[in-house]
């Protein structure tokens, strides 16, 4: 068992005692709602007559079902209008903080936290949501969790947990130019496979991970759970400090962040830690890369050549034929020049404002194909008032970009936002599911956003270093 | 199973032993929670009548004529123990996906291996997650093929999912056999019972403020 880790220490920090199942009792730092998994939650709660045990240490917002054009109440979908009323009922009656729209701080929920400071490093963090890992760029043991354990956190304050595995994976080198966090973490899924990280946790480490800012640490760390890992984070550094000085939660009070940092300093993972395993990766090899089938996992650099599903271990086999199938793509192809009709550029993967500014230092002065439809949507209220602050808005909206309210949209479409028929789209999401973008004969083809932007002016996937001028911010 | 009785401070959750039941074969690698209930089908405040829309996008073409899958074949109708292959549940966190399943009439669920969140959303339900070798359960999932009317055991405690004359050596997770043979998978109300301990542990946090860990409710006795 792993030793002197981050992972080793806060679990010892926030464990309350053992369970009857050999599980530990962990105490919540920190409970993240929205308003897909926590209804039924909130409902058995009611059922069993119990209050929320740590209203203060609970933040809720809106995401996944919230229109991103057209926000007047009631929402033209009725559906949408019920979970939002649902949610402000629960919430309100909890005395729970509510990121809702009319606060101008509502968005993405792994957008919100670290932004307004809630996310900190040594905390518990969860969330009835998978990439709740994204909140791990920040030193914390952040992890998603189902509606019956929300309803334990709501409860008590608590999630039961097994202790898992530490896998380091350390990450050497400097990244190429054109190359981004995204690009990082699709090399690890592809990889260490979809399922390479079940029963471990990924501490993410190695010079090309410290270079990374907090937006590509969150990249990185949101992606654990499509390899597999329920949880991935990155140790605090200054990085991270100078991030949080700028938050809601220190900017006003530097006694605090002072009073806080020992503690963050005192669970980063010990120099002669011991780890369950320990993967390296080359970073400067790693090129743009991209999705050519229908998982996370099946990732090509784009000068690479799509695999012959018979080249690849017998388990794979099977699922790689179909996703070609559904793709519609030729083993031996490179990616390059995959024809798209859609670039969404957003999703808690990758909505944050250093991402919109990489993207638009491209857009600047190019058009969006005639044949592609092209939408931003930012992270957050907060992302978007930046972004147009410094004139993003206006460079996409010339290109022929579509600018869009924050939510969750067509990374998963359960709002207006959706793939249509066999429609391809260039993703700067997590998830190429079949059905994922709100079509199941949609076809996804995930990537970094600079590589969406590149998609959406040539109407093909495009390697983005073979374009004039590759702006970095 | 009927759905627990909740007490305080006592685990209510009912034992979960053993399952038995014919079996429904789900093919494939890396089944994801969005192809067993799409994101669509989550636009509501409850759980109930999510079983009609398990695998829906597997089961129906766009005009809603129904294509080759089992969950659509009368032979299955009333299975209860769901056989698929590796990495099953991938993806999101949504309890709505083995809720669709649960609703759907399945009790236990066999297979390689499962993705991590979907085995615990399992487990909160009672749900056991049962693997084995690869060998031994496409041989089940053949044999239930040709067998939809045959008993399929499992012994949750003993670890062995049994057919025909096979018995197969199977593994149920350690904090999971033990949840459910013992009957202590309702979490809430067997850390509700430590509430005392926990506000302990809220205070010894440098980030959580004294303010935020709620006075000792008088039922505690603490």
């Amino acid at each position: 068992m792993s030793e002197g880790t981050l992972y080793d220490k806060v679990w010892d920090r926030h464990k309350v005692t053992r369970l009857p199942t050999g599980q530990d009792q962990l105490f919540v730092g920190l409970h993240l709602v929205h308003e897909v998994t926590s209804p039924q939650a909130f409902g058995m709660l009611k059922e069993r007559d119990q209050e929320v045990a740590f209203p203060e240490r609970t933040h809720a917002t809106v995401d996944h079902i919230v229109p991103t054009g057209n926000r007047d109440r009631p929402y033209r979908d009725d559906a949408a209008e019920s979970m939002m009323a649902e949610l402000e009922e629960n919430v309100r009656g909890s005395g729970i903080d509510f990121s809702d729209p009319d606060s101008g701080d509502q968005g993405i929920v792994h957008v919100i936290g670290p932004e307004q400071g809630l996310t900190q490093p040594g905390m518990t963090i969860v969330c009835g949501d998978s990439h709740t890992s994204t909140h791990g760029a920040f030193g914390a043991l952040a992890f998603g969790i189902g509606t019956s354990q929300i309803r334990d956190v709501l409860a008590t304050g608590c999630v039961a947990m097994e202790k898992q595995k530490v896998r380091r994976i350390e990450v050497t080198g400097e990244l190429g130019e054109g190359v981004t966090a995204k690009d990082v973490i699709l090399t690890i899924i592809g990889k260490l496979g979809t399922d390479g990280g079940v029963g471990y946790v990924y501490e993410y480490a190695g010079e090309a991970i410290e270079d990374l800012g907090m937006e590509g640490r969150m990249s990185i760390c949101n992606m654990s759970i499509e390899g597999g890992a329920r949880a991935g984070y990155v140790n605090p550094d200054e990085t991270t400090y100078e991030w949080l000085e700028e938050t809601d939660a220190f900017e006003d009070d530097p006694e605090e962040f002072e009073r806080l940092k020992p503690y963050w300093e005192s669970i980063r993972t010990d120099e002669d830690a011991e780890y369950d395993d320990v993967v390296t990766i080359d970073g400067s090899a790693i090129e743009p890369t991209v999705t050519w089938g229908t998982t996370p996992g099946q990732t090509a650099g784009i000068t690479e050549p799509i695999p012959d599903p018979e080249d690849l271990p017998e388990e794979d086999r099977d699922t790689a034929r179909r996703a070609q199938e559904h793709m519609r793509v030729e083993p031996g192809d490179t990616m390059e020049g995959y024809d798209i009709d859609v670039a969404f550029l957003g999703s808690c993967t990758n909505a944050r404002l250093k991402d919109l500014r990489e993207a638009a230092a491209f857009v600047e002065g190019r058009e969006v194909d005639d044949d592609v439809r092209a939408m931003v949507v930012p992270g957050s209220q907060r992302v978007r008032d930046a972004a147009e602050a410094e004139g993003l808005d206006e460079i996409f909206k010339r290109a022929g970009f579509d600018w869009r309210e924050p939510g969750c949209s067509m990374c998963l479409g359960m709002n207006d936002d959706q793939l249509e028929g066999d429609e391809a789209s260039a993703s700067s999401s997590n998830r190429n599911f079949v059905g994922r973008q709100g079509s199941k004969d949609g076809r996804t083809v995930l990537m970094s956003p600079i590589m969406v932007a590149a998609a959406a002016v040539t109407g093909e996937v495009t390697d983005v270093r073979e374009m004039e001028e590759v702006a970095t911010v | 199973m009927s759905s627990p009785e909740f007490s305080d401070g006592e685990a209510p959750a009912e034992k979960v032993t053993e399952v038995s039941g014919t079996g429904i074969p789900v093919r494939g690698n890396d089944i994801d929670t969005d192809q067993i209930i799409p994101a669509r089908f989550m636009k509501v405040v409850t759980f109930d009548g999510l079983g009609q829309f398990s695998f829906f996008d597997q089961r129906f073409d766009d005009e809603d004529n129904e294509k080759d899958h089992p969950f659509n074949e009368e032979q299955y109708r009333g299975a209860n123990v769901l056989v698929v292959n590796a990495n099953f549940g991938c993806g999101s966190s949504r309890e709505h996906a083995p809720q669709a399943l649960m609703r759907w009439g399945i009790d236990a669920v066999v297979g390689e291996s499962f993705a991590e969140i979907f085995a615990g959303n399992c487990l909160a339900l009672g749900v056991p997650t049962v693997t084995a070798d690869q060998e031994d359960i496409e041989a089940l999932q053949d044999y239930v093929e040709a067998n939809p009317d045959a008993e399929v055991d499992i012994d949750v405690a003993e670890e062995t999912v049994t057919y025909g004359d096979t018995v197969i050596d199977a593994e149920v997770h350690d904090a999971q056999r033990k949840a459910l043979v013992e009957g202590v998978w309702d979490t809430t109300a067997l850390m509700g019972a430590n509430a005392g301990a926990v506000r302990e542990a809220a205070r010894s946090l440098p980030y959580v403020p004294d303010e935020h860990v709620p006075e000792p409710a008088a039922e505690d006795g603490a």
